[in-house]
């Protein structure tokens, strides 16, 4: 069961500061869903400085981010 | 095509190119006719915005300025043709609102935006580093509260009126810019017959480089505040590299223009009340990151659809109006006879700051949204 951190709709930097906890807590994959390309952006960035795989995927208007070891 | 130049923007060298850009166009629209030092300036030129409408009548800054037209208009094109125009609204409007009024204040305590501070130190006004150590000041202190879980809540996906209010308006202000009617006798539009708000590059090159600077800033989200909030809360120097090269180029641009002079004391449109400066920012600091971007930064979001960016402007615009009405501003240096007399903001402005700060305060132990 994915870990699911659900950003859509906060402003810069919540989200990525929410997926930085998610990543902190150690426990994979981790779900991000966020609804603009800057906060796409900004996650696909924190995450694989952290050393991680990042899978994207688009749904409607939004965005599924699927973070592996 | 479209993804490739969407990750091209969002790379290292996407940021620097939008930050060079600037960087290179703040100096010649300088150069063009634009005040000293402001060749660029968001806070300033929201200042004399507010002025043209007769929302305060200091008669040396009225002009409507083409550049925050074409902030929002190129941020607009940007995301329409990249499919990111996106009509949103919902996140704590009236708070960003008093955000906007009191971020404005802050900076025209300095006088400057953060893009001023930078573009000031790279003229040789040594006042910008103190404008800039306060805004970073102030950054410090909003990431203290995002830490602490601060959040305005979510927007939500709006209609598409919504994203449309701001373009619109700014299509109004381009209209009265255009042909500048007279509604009353001695009413509005003003425009300055002196003083930096009759400093003015040609109308065609300051809608073309703002239209440039909107659309880049718009594809690689340069925000002045972001970069410093960014390596504060998490050492990414990503949003960091773009200022550095919008510094780096206007230097190098100023020096090649001659258009560099090193000191503090009697800087064009800038004051050298050190304390003052500090504090001005270390609020406009402070309120820019509550409110998640630097105006500059809240000008391309508002272009691209997001309602409660653009409260926050409207709040920068009626902030300007009441911060001259009600002296608040900073006074800059004055230099008579060998005399230096040094500026900063009066009695006021001071007591303006200060309620700033408590708001913005009060607001970051407060607002916080509960995770699940």
């Amino acid at each position: 069961m994915a870990k699911i951190v659900d950003a859509r709709g906060l402003s810069c930097p919540q989200p990525v500061i929410l997926t930085r906890q998610a990543i902190d807590e150690g426990e994979f994959p981790i779900e991000v869903l966020v609804d603009t390309v800057t906060s796409r952006e900004n996650v696909r960035r924190a995450a694989e400085r952290a050393g991680l795989k990042v899978q994207v995927e688009a749904m409607g208007d939004e965005f599924k981010l699927t973070l592996t070891r | 095509m479209s993804e490739r130049l969407t990750r091209f923007f969002a790379s290292r060298w996407g940021i620097l190119l939008a930050g060079a850009v600037i960087g290179l166009l703040a100096p010649l629209l300088q150069r063009a006719g634009n005040p000293p030092n402001m060749g660029v300036c968001v806070a300033c030129f929201v200042r004399d915005t507010a002025g043209a409408l007769g929302l305060h009548r200091v008669a040396t800054v009225q002009y409507i300025r083409p550049e925050i037209i074409a902030f929002v208009l190129g941020s607009l094109i940007a995301a329409l043709l990249f499919r990111e125009f996106k009509p949103r609204a919902g996140s704590a409007p009236i708070i960003r609102f008093f955000l906007g009024m009191f971020a404005i204040t802050g900076a025209l305590t300095f006088l400057g935006c953060p893009w001023r501070a930078l573009l000031r130190l790279a003229g040789g006004d040594l006042n910008g580093l103190v404008g800039t150590a306060g805004l970073v000041a102030g950054i410090a202190l909003g990431v203290f509260f995002l830490k602490r879980g601060y959040s305005l809540g979510r927007s939500r996906p709006a209609p598409a009126a919504v994203g449309w209010m701001m373009p619109l308006f700014m299509v109004g202000l381009l209209l009265f810019l255009l042909f500048r009617p007279q509604f009353t006798k001695d009413g509005p539009i003003f425009f300055s017959a002196q003083g930096p708000g009759a400093m003015h590059a040609p109308l065609l090159i300051s809608l073309a480089a703002g239209l440039v600077i909107g659309f880049l800033a718009q594809r690689t989200r340069f925000c002045t505040m972001g970069a410093w909030r960014d390596v504060i809360l998490m050492g990414d120097t990503h949003l960091l590299t773009g200022v550095g090269a919008l510094f780096g180029v206007a230097l190098a641009t100023n020096l090649v223009l001659g258009q560099f002079k090193l000191g503090f004391a009697a800087q064009p449109v800038a004051h050298s009340n050190h304390l003052w400066n500090f504090l001005g920012m270390a609020l406009a600091g402070l309120a820019f990151t509550l409110a998640g971007g630097c105006p500059g930064r809240q000008l391309f979001l508002s272009g691209e659809g997001d309602g409660d960016a653009a409260l926050f402007v409207l709040g920068m615009l009626f902030g300007a109006g009441f911060a001259h009405n009600f002296a608040l501003t900073g006074v800059p240096d004055k230099l008579a006879e060998g005399v230096l007399t040094v500026g900063g903001p009066g009695p006021y402005g001071q007591a303006a700051v200060l309620i700033g700060l408590v708001f913005c305060i009060v607001l970051g132990f407060t607002m916080c949204e509960r995770q699940k």
